[in-house]
């Protein structure tokens, strides 16, 4: 058998073992217990405490989107279409990746850290050792709550990105609010709603999937645990990346 | 082997290439405290988490009440260590959990009766002498006392057998000498058949010598006399992953090997 290059065996393993999580947290999502509180308490801090974060950054990505926008089509006459221009852009991939990204930051980070802490101190074996099952009670609720909450922060940031973009448009540019906001809202299309929606539910569950893996997986102490965290944040940011790439090609078919 | 509530049969654990346990052998009988001691890496804590199933021997048997748990699944196992309670070394309570919810976990997780939940977390805190504590979370707690916090979550499920990783190491002698005497209690009046892993010497033969007696609802603790054998311990005496000596710690102080001479001075 030819030997492989260590970091591509390392990748494939890394493959391998973030499939098989994916699959038991499948698995184990339908089977008892169900731990209802625990996903409501992962859901309140992974949608309710990211919301600031989420939508400064969505305010912002609309208000400089729309400076460019507006700075390009000036040149070809078409500045009132500015509107359209930044609100395509935010909902099909701007509002989904740099949220993502921002959740990605904040919650995958965090929750690697908790979990890798756990792990180094042995909470994680006395949580087994009491007869829970450490995938049902401690993955399981972050993913189901990360899943459900992204594309809520990504409607709260598309929304506030445009506000962004209105607020630039009206008060910079001189373009009025009903001629941006209707441009904004007619060039959007049912396929830009869906799509829009689509990849951050799949970058909620990476985050999750991502953070919980690496978390699980340290080893080394608490310098294991910065390790985990930092891996966690690259990890799940390239995936995003990657996994928008291969959303965006499929959903253009469509539109 | 007859009586024996936990065994382990020739069993070999290695990460990576480097071997751990190379084929240990040895069982408890109900009721009984087996010491396992020997230098630090030479595999005591590995024997605790395999029974535990936390980890997989890769040869070898492990029966716990005369079921072999070798091949068993995770979910499987859960039935299995619903028999046993486990003090980690390092306490490993739940940070984000008060006293009270570590204590109460293993039954919250069964689905228990709140009023009954009470009633035992104050029972088994109680046992250990930290009913004041129940509010606290294990960040305002001492080393001694979390680990008592441990012992308490551990016995609220009445094990039937009792691991202990190091459970004084790193505390002074007055509180290590206040979990002993409760491992005693538990090994004299309760019954509970413990594996308890140290390398402080002291401390086993603390436990091999002294009994506890339950007089008018009052335990007292007493040593026992030169010609006289209470305490039901026997001694597992580890060296890089083999058994080196197995017996009771009279045996073991007269023993004229090198190395355990070395080992007890």
């Amino acid at each position: 058998m030819l030997a492989m290059p260590f970091s591509l065996r390392a990748a494939v393993k890394e493959v391998q073992d973030i499939s098989f999580l994916t699959a038991r947290v499948f698995i184990s999502a339908f089977r008892r217990p169900y731990y209802v509180r625990d996903i409501v308490v992962q859901m309140e801090s992974i949608g309710v405490g990211s919301s600031p974060v989420v939508m400064l950054t969505g305010f912002f990505t609309g208000a400089v989107l729309t400076l460019q926008s507006a700075n390009t089509l000036e040149r070809f006459g078409a500045t009132g279409q500015t509107g359209y221009a930044v609100g395509v852009s935010l909902v099909r991939e701007l509002g989904p990746v740099i949220g993502s990204l921002m959740v990605a930051g904040r919650c995958g980070s965090g929750m690697a850290s908790e979990l890798g802490s756990m792990l180094v101190t042995e909470q994680v074996n006395a949580m087994r050792a009491l007869g829970t099952d450490p995938i049902k009670k401690l993955v399981v609720p972050r993913v189901i709550a990360t899943t459900i909450m992204m594309p809520i922060l990504t409607i709260a940031a598309d929304a506030v990105g445009i506000l962004g973009g209105l607020a630039v448009s009206t008060l910079m540019l001189r373009i009025s609010s009903n001629q941006y906001l209707g441009s904004a809202f007619d060039g959007l299309e049912n396929i830009d709603i869906f799509g829009g929606l689509l990849k951050p539910l799949v970058f909620g569950t990476i985050i999750a999937l991502v953070g919980c893996h690496c978390g699980l997986r340290t080893y080394g102490g608490t310098q294991g645990v910065g390790r985990s965290t930092t891996q966690a944040v690259v990890n799940a940011s390239v995936l995003i990346l990657l996994f928008d790439f291969l959303l965006s090609r499929v959903i253009l078919n469509y539109t | 082997m007859n009586g024996a509530i936990l065994e382990l049969r020739n069993v070999v654990k290695a990460y990576g290439d480097h071997e751990v346990l190379g084929g240990v052998s040895f069982s408890v009988r109900r009721g009984e405290t087996k010491i396992i001691i020997g230098a630090s890496g030479s595999g005591k804590s590995t024997i605790l988490k395999l029974v535990m199933g936390l980890e997989k021997p890769d040869e070898g048997q492990i029966l716990i009440g005369g079921e072999d748990t070798t091949g068993l699944k995770e979910r499987e196992m859960v039935r299995i260590r619903q028999r046993m309670g486990m003090v980690f070394q390092e306490s490993a309570l739940f940070d984000s959990l008060t006293v009270r919810e570590n204590v109460a976990y293993r039954l919250s997780e069964l689905g228990t009766d709140e009023e009954e939940i009470e009633q035992r977390v104050r029972k088994s805190l109680g046992f250990v002498g930290l009913e004041d504590a129940i509010d606290k979370t294990p960040s305002e707690l001492s080393g001694g006392m979390k680990r008592r916090v441990a012992l308490a979550r551990a016995l609220i499920g009445e094990p039937e057998i009792m691991l202990y990783d190091e459970p004084t190491a790193g505390l002074d002698p007055v509180t290590s000498r206040k979990i002993n005497e409760l491992i005693i209690a538990l090994r004299d009046i309760n019954n509970v058949t413990g594996v308890f892993v140290t390398h402080r010497i002291r401390d086993a033969f603390t436990l091999a010598s002294q009994y506890a007696q339950n007089g008018d609802g009052k335990v007292t603790f007493r040593r026992e006399g030169q010609d006289l054998c209470i305490a039901n311990t026997r001694f597992l005496l580890l060296r890089d992953g083999k058994t080196i000596f197995e017996g009771p710690d009279e045996v073991l102080r007269r023993s004229e090997d090198p190395y355990i001479k070395r080992f007890l001075s």
